[in-house]
């Protein structure tokens, strides 16, 4: 076993209370001394501060953007041709038999193209870049560390820090100079709300939290807090929620793939496991991601077998992510059922410690999304 | 009072009956709760019967009776306000009263000093 990995923010997390548990290869927080629900809420009602320095950082860099874009597309089913200079899109590196080897944001930053992969798939994602994108440089950038500001005061504070991100858009990327170095900052996040992501260089990335920090507004957040946000926000957490087995189809990811990758696009197909996710984009999938509202206030948690009926029968899905929702003051699951009975408000039992209890499709996200659009 | 491995206290009323909750330490450890799911008084048990699911924004424990006995009374407010069990575990956020069947299996639990060394 090799020891853990720390980000630069461990000595900070560490000095501020932190609970750190091992997480994707590294030794994260998974709650600082507010506590899971208490750091949940703040973030809902002005901001929190995560440290998300575990996922990879990467540069593919081809002769300009579109000859990386235009090799990149031969992995995900995206338009990243089309996508413009300062912006930023959500997709998935896809497997020959139409499953999902790990989901990713990608930006154009002009003359390259910038990525954010997961921690516990980072390498395998480097290597599979480097075998397939034939032409490009890929560079996993290691001396930086990755922030989240997230929360309806995040814009405030961000901007007294670093004047000009209020101006950014939903999605949109760019490059700051400021008092900690070079920051590479986009306009998004993983929990539903407004927020930033920030890439400081590592040897500045504790002054910046700290300056953050400093602000009222803001706290210090764990992982138990962003996952219990994610989920309520309807995002899929890779190995949970998607994995290799689940097609983006499956998943109700389709609209990450644009029109011109799709059936009688420009750019149609071309992408791993295309002839799959092609058919069920035009004729569905049999089994999809649903949200799940269980009755009562008891989670249904990942692996809870889900049931069509009250007694007897096999199950006919599973729970992939649960928990209690703090925002929604219920518990709230995401899983995998069969299109019939992936319909709005369809009842089915989900069986937690041998008893049947009845839980309904809801419709994602639980909590509306608050982005700058 | 009275505590054992499993974080429970134990703390004998003067109608022979026993109170019985989780302490300040285990409610630490368990985070935020969230659910809470109790036995029915009247229900027989048996010392280490899984009698009392904890669901915190983590994950789900279970409390075991700590005794042999019958459930004289549950605290149905933890069900509406499972919170309390991080606000007051001590006092209000109690579980259930419980009549011991053989009172002197009080005696195998350790007293406040030895669990304040045992949480170390």
């Amino acid at each position: 076993m090799t020891a853990l990995r720390r980000t630069p923010l461990a000595d900070l997390h560490e000095d501020l209370g932190a609970r750190m548990v091992p997480f994707a290869g590294y030794e994260m927080p998974v709650q600082f001394a507010l506590g899971v629900m208490k750091e949940h809420l703040h973030t809902r009602t002005a901001a929190g501060l995560f440290d998300v320095s575990h996922m990879g950082q990467v540069i593919v860099r081809g002769d300009d953007y579109a000859a990386g874009a235009r090799a990149m597309e031969a992995l995900v089913p995206v338009n990243l041709e089309g996508l413009a200079e300062g912006r930023q899109r959500y997709g998935f590196f896809t497997n020959d038999a139409g499953g999902i080897r790990d989901d990713l944001m990608m930006a154009n930053r002009g003359d390259h193209l910038f990525a954010v992969v997961n921690a516990a798939c980072k390498a395998d994602d480097i290597a599979h870049m480097r075998a397939h994108l034939a032409g490009c440089d890929v560079e996993e950038i290691t001396d930086r560390a990755l922030l989240a500001l997230q929360g309806p005061e995040a814009e405030r504070v961000l901007e007294a820090l670093v004047p000009g991100v209020a101006a950014m858009r939903f999605m949109d990327v760019g490059v700051f100079a400021s008092d900690f170095g070079e920051l590479w900052i986009s306009r998004s996040g993983y929990t539903g709300e407004d927020g930033y992501e920030i890439s400081v260089p590592a040897d500045e990335a504790a002054a910046l939290a700290r300056a953050l920090l400093a602000a009222d507004a803001v706290e210090p957040v764990g992982l138990g807090a962003r996952d219990s946000l994610r989920l309520e926000a309807g995002l899929c957490l890779y190995g949970h929620d998607i994995d290799t087995e689940t097609t983006p189809v499956e998943a109700r990811l389709a609209w990450a793939i644009q029109k011109v990758r799709r059936r009688g696009g420009a750019r149609e197909g071309g992408f791993p496991g295309a002839e799959r996710i092609l058919a069920e984009l035009e004729g569905g999938a049999p089994r999809a991601r649903v949200g799940l509202r269980p009755e009562g206030r008891a989670p249904m948690r990942e692996g809870t077998p889900l049931f069509a009926a009250a007694e007897g029968g096999s199950p006919v899905g599973h729970v992939t992510s649960g928990a209690f929702g703090p925002s929604v003051e219920a518990p709230v699951s995401m899983g995998y059922v069969p299109a019939e009975h992936a319909v709005e408000g369809t009842l089915l039992h989900g069986e937690v410690r041998g008893k049947r209890r009845p839980v309904r499709v809801a419709s994602l996200p639980f909590v509306p999304a608050r982005f700058k659009r | 009072m009275k505590y054992t491995e499993e974080h429970e206290w134990l703390r004998p009323e003067d109608d022979g009956t026993v109170v019985v909750g989780i302490t300040q330490h285990a409610s630490e450890q368990l985070g935020d709760v969230v659910f809470v799911e109790l036995p029915e008084a009247g229900t027989n048990v048996a010392k280490d019967d899984e009698i009392v699911v904890i669901e915190s924004v983590k994950a789900a424990s279970d409390i075991l009776a700590p005794l042999d006995g019958e459930i004289t009374e549950v605290n149905e407010a933890l069900v509406d306000d499972p919170a309390k069990v991080n606000e007051d575990p001590l006092g209000d956020a109690w579980f259930f009263k419980m009549k011991p069947g053989d009172p002197s299996q009080m005696d195998d639990y350790m007293d406040e000093a030895a669990y304040k060394e045992f949480v170390g």
